[in-house]
């Protein structure tokens, strides 16, 4: 088996890759008002939507208000999807919009977005140690979404929201960049430093001989 | 390259975004400096623990209030092209 390292990060599948076929036709259908057709939609997103807004929110109550506005607000302005970008870009970005009020609301002293950010500060990473095989063979599934849930969460929002939409929902930069009313430099620089911080805190528990 | 030059292009460099000469002096610095190569390896892998991860099942309680508010307040509104759903 070849090693996995400097193994290109992409292409690896895009929620475009993961779109079923049908999904246009229920769109079609549910801008006509079919209620199931919607609920499909729902069905098939509600997991990842409910995920984007714990990770923006890292508020439970929160999360599950904003998931439900998004669908509600999608289903609302249906109408005015010209089906332009995916679906569910579609959705994310109403998420992001809802999910960051809830956070803006509980946090008012929250970094804005849109602030400049001083990311100018040495990034040359200072702990540099091999990881040991595959992290998700080393932790079952539960408790490494309990540990990527808890690093994410330990970011500070600008940069999370960053990573959230760009490496996890899959974004592309200039879509992440409008999303957020950010320049395209900016998400850039908040996502290397979104990155290394990341790398620096799995560290701990993916270093060679832990856990192993 | 040196290894703070590495690191400032890592954004670009891991979204394969940079043009071919950069990335060939990336690589060489990669080849022969195995700090960055760990960096870079651990990045990727940090990318695609990610966007590989399967997120959690909505707990149940969650679940039901979101479609029971959906349905309440969908079967009220009209459908999104104008007719009444």
């Amino acid at each position: 088996m070849s090693s996995p390292k400097l193994d290109p990060v992409r292409p690896h599948p895009l929620p475009s890759t993961v779109v079923k076929d049908d999904e246009s036709v229920l769109v079609a259908a549910a801008k006509s008002g079919d209620i199931s057709a919607f609920e499909t939609l729902v069905g098939r997103y509600e997991r990842k939507i409910f995920r984007l807004a714990q990770n923006i929110t890292q508020n439970r109550e929160d999360a599950e208000d904003a998931m439900q506005e998004s669908f509600l607000k999608a289903y609302e302005h249906l109408g005015e999807f010209q089906g332009n970008s995916r679906f569910y870009t579609w959705l994310v970005r109403i998420a992001v919009n809802q999910a960051l009020m809830k956070l803006r609301r509980r946090r008012p002293n929250v970094v804005s977005l849109d602030q400049e950010l001083d990311t100018g500060e040495d990034m040359m990473p200072r702990e540099v140690e091999d990881w040991g095989p595959s992290p998700e063979e080393r932790y079952g599934q539960t408790e490494l979404s309990g540990i990527l849930g808890k690093v994410i969460g330990e970011l500070d929002p600008p940069f999370r929201i960053v990573f959230q939409l760009r490496d996890i929902e899959e974004l592309s930069t200039e879509e992440t960049a409008e999303a957020l009313g950010l320049s395209v430099p900016a998400v850039k620089s908040r996502l290397l430093r979104a990155r290394l911080k990341l790398r620096e805190k799995l560290n701990q528990y993916f270093r060679r001989g832990e856990n192993s | 390259m040196k290894c703070k030059a590495i690191i400032n292009e890592l954004a670009d460099y891991l979204d394969e975004a940079l043009d071919p000469t950069l990335r060939a002096s990336i690589e060489q610095h990669l080849g022969n400096c195995k700090d960055c190569r760990v960096v870079v390896d651990t990045c990727q892998k940090t990318i695609q623990i990610f966007c590989n991860s399967e997120p959690a099942p909505l707990p149940e309680d969650t679940r039901e209030r979101l479609h029971e508010a959906l349905l309440r307040r969908l079967r009220l509104r009209k459908s999104p092209d104008g007719q009444r759903a």
